[in-house]
């Protein structure tokens, strides 16, 4: 019963997110460019799709996956257990006695945004419009690593309590560097990758882990904490992305002049 | 029958797509906590749920929201009709944010926080037009993003000078915003991009930019998300400094 309650209401909260969507391109197709949507029996299904599938993914998460990922979140960041993995009882907790927070960290961050939707949704549109160059999981374990070293990178923070905005705006600076030496094709995709990596998956589990170190370590504010994680999830990926592609470059040209010197005739 | 193996592939790729989760959790329950899953059934079927409603999605994403934001694209751009075409950009960016319910949350959250400060009045009545305020705010904030990306795109203007002047915004913006709302402000930037909005919006921006002559699919169609993961951050910072 229950179950089926929750069913019910994250269908309702589905549909109140399509819905306006839905109402906002048929009143366009109709009033506006005045034609019908072309194959408009497939296009209602695949809504139904849409909408069948996000309920049944977002109410998955809710009843097992996020469940179970706070309580990890929560054993994980209780002194006790982080004490019982060092040696050196008695001592105050030192940063780098946090080894399996950070490890979770990464490995969580980069497992939920490897199943974000949004995220493949971009991949796969990325992939078509490269002409194949970028691969459609080239692109999102790209965007996983920066999410994994950004997450990570974010409890560090946290465990430490140095302030957010110097890591942030370094980090800035870092990817206007960045724009200026990777390929022009990728800044646009690069800059996208950090928006939606931010999403139905990741979102939860991060914060419950943001949330969980905040309340156990002494002098963090849940509060602020809390969100630090979500903006160097959105922030690294830009980096990785960028990366990516850089790498992708320098081993074609690489390759083009291993090519040239085993070339005697291309040799000048 | 091949509709059928076309989802049992799906489905398969899904289960893939899962898979880093399933190994996560499981090495560190087992390796790391050392202890039992707690309710071990429970979880095997609601990893069955979210693996079926993947695949469901990828149908649909490819079925409906791809082909429709492409097809809008295209009649835009034959219609060469700049006004409706900056108006639809504005309505599919307030029109998905307004009535997304990670913002519904996070507005909810923000006027308590603001009334526990004392910033306005613990009264219901104040608080619920805050909240209102601060949806308003972030659905306009995405509309404009969607109509300067789109803008961007008929013009061929570089992405990077945009971004760095929203980089330069949000500092400077930081720096003189109430402290309570910097919080919120850079969250409302991450809950814009919803998941139906994303490959709508995406696909919206590469179908005018394949469209358009002198336009790169893969250097003008991308951008659009970044805007509108930008823009929220500013509008609710100057909506913290005004209310």
């Amino acid at each position: 019963m229950d179950f089926l309650q929750h069913l019910l209401s994250t269908a309702t909260s589905t549909l109140s997110d399509v819905l306006p969507i839905a109402g906002i391109i048929l009143g366009f197709q109709l009033l506006v460019l005045r034609q019908n949507i072309p194959n408009l029996k497939s296009v209602l299904v695949g809504f139904v799709y849409v909408l069948i599938g996000l309920t049944l993914f977002l109410v998955g998460l809710e009843e097992a996956l996020f469940p179970l990922g706070k309580l990890m979140a929560q054993q994980l960041t209780d002194p006790e257990f982080i004490r019982s993995t060092v040696d050196t009882a008695g001592t105050t907790l030192q940063w780098d006695d946090y080894k399996w927070i950070y490890l979770f960290a990464a490995a969580i961050g980069f497992s939920t945004t490897i199943a974000e939707p949004a995220l493949i949704a971009v991949a796969i549109k990325a992939h078509q419009v490269s002409g194949g160059a970028i691969t459609v999981w080239g692109l999102r374990v790209a965007v996983a690593i920066g999410v994994a070293f950004g997450i990570a990178l974010g409890t560090f923070r946290i465990i430490t309590g140095t302030p957010l905005h110097y890591y942030i705006i370094s980090g800035y600076i870092i990817v206007l560097i960045q724009t200026v030496y990777a390929p022009r094709s990728i800044i646009a995709l690069a800059y996208d990758s950090g928006g939606v990596t931010t999403s139905t998956v990741t979102v939860p589990l991060v914060a419950a882990l943001g949330l969980g170190l905040a309340s156990t370590i002494p002098g963090r504010s849940p509060l602020l904490d809390g969100f630090g994680l979500i903006a160097f999830a959105s922030l690294f990926p830009i980096m990785s992305v960028m990366g990516y592609a850089q790498l992708g470059e320098w081993r074609l040209r690489r390759l083009r002049d291993a090519k040239n010197d085993n070339d005697p005739e291309n040799s000048d | 029958m091949t509709q059928f193996r076309a989802f049992l592939g799906t489905l398969l790729t899904s289960l893939r797509d899962l898979l880093p989760i399933i190994l996560v959790v499981g090495f560190f329950q087992i390796v790391v906590i050392r202890q039992p899953v707690p309710d071990l059934g429970g979880l095997l079927y609601g990893t069955l749920l979210v693996i079926l409603g993947l695949a469901f999605f990828v149908r649909g994403l490819e079925q409906a929201l791809f082909p429709i934001g492409e097809s809008i694209a295209y009649s835009f751009a034959r219609k060469a009709n700049l006004f409706w075409l900056l108006t639809f950009a504005f309505a599919l960016g307030f029109g998905t944010t307004i009535a997304e319910p990670a913002l519904t949350a996070v507005a909810a959250e923000a006027a308590k926080i603001a009334a526990a400060d004392g910033h306005i009045a613990a009264q219901q009545v104040t608080m619920d037009s805050y909240a209102l305020g601060l949806r308003l705010t972030v659905a306009v904030a995405v509309g404009v993003a969607i109509v300067a990306g789109v803008f961007r795109i008929l013009r061929g203007w570089p992405i990077q000078y945009f971004i760095l002047g929203g980089y330069i915004g949000v500092v400077i913006m930081t720096a003189v915003a109430p402290p309570e709302i910097i919080g919120i402000a850079y969250d409302s930037g991450g809950v814009t991009t919803s998941t139906v909005t994303v490959p709508l919006v995406t696909a919206l921006g590469v179908g005018l930019a394949s469209s358009i002559q002198g336009r790169n699919p893969l250097i003008d169609g991308f951008g659009l998300i970044a805007f509108a993961s930008l823009t929220p951050m500013m509008f609710v910072m100057a909506y913290g400094m005004v209310v």
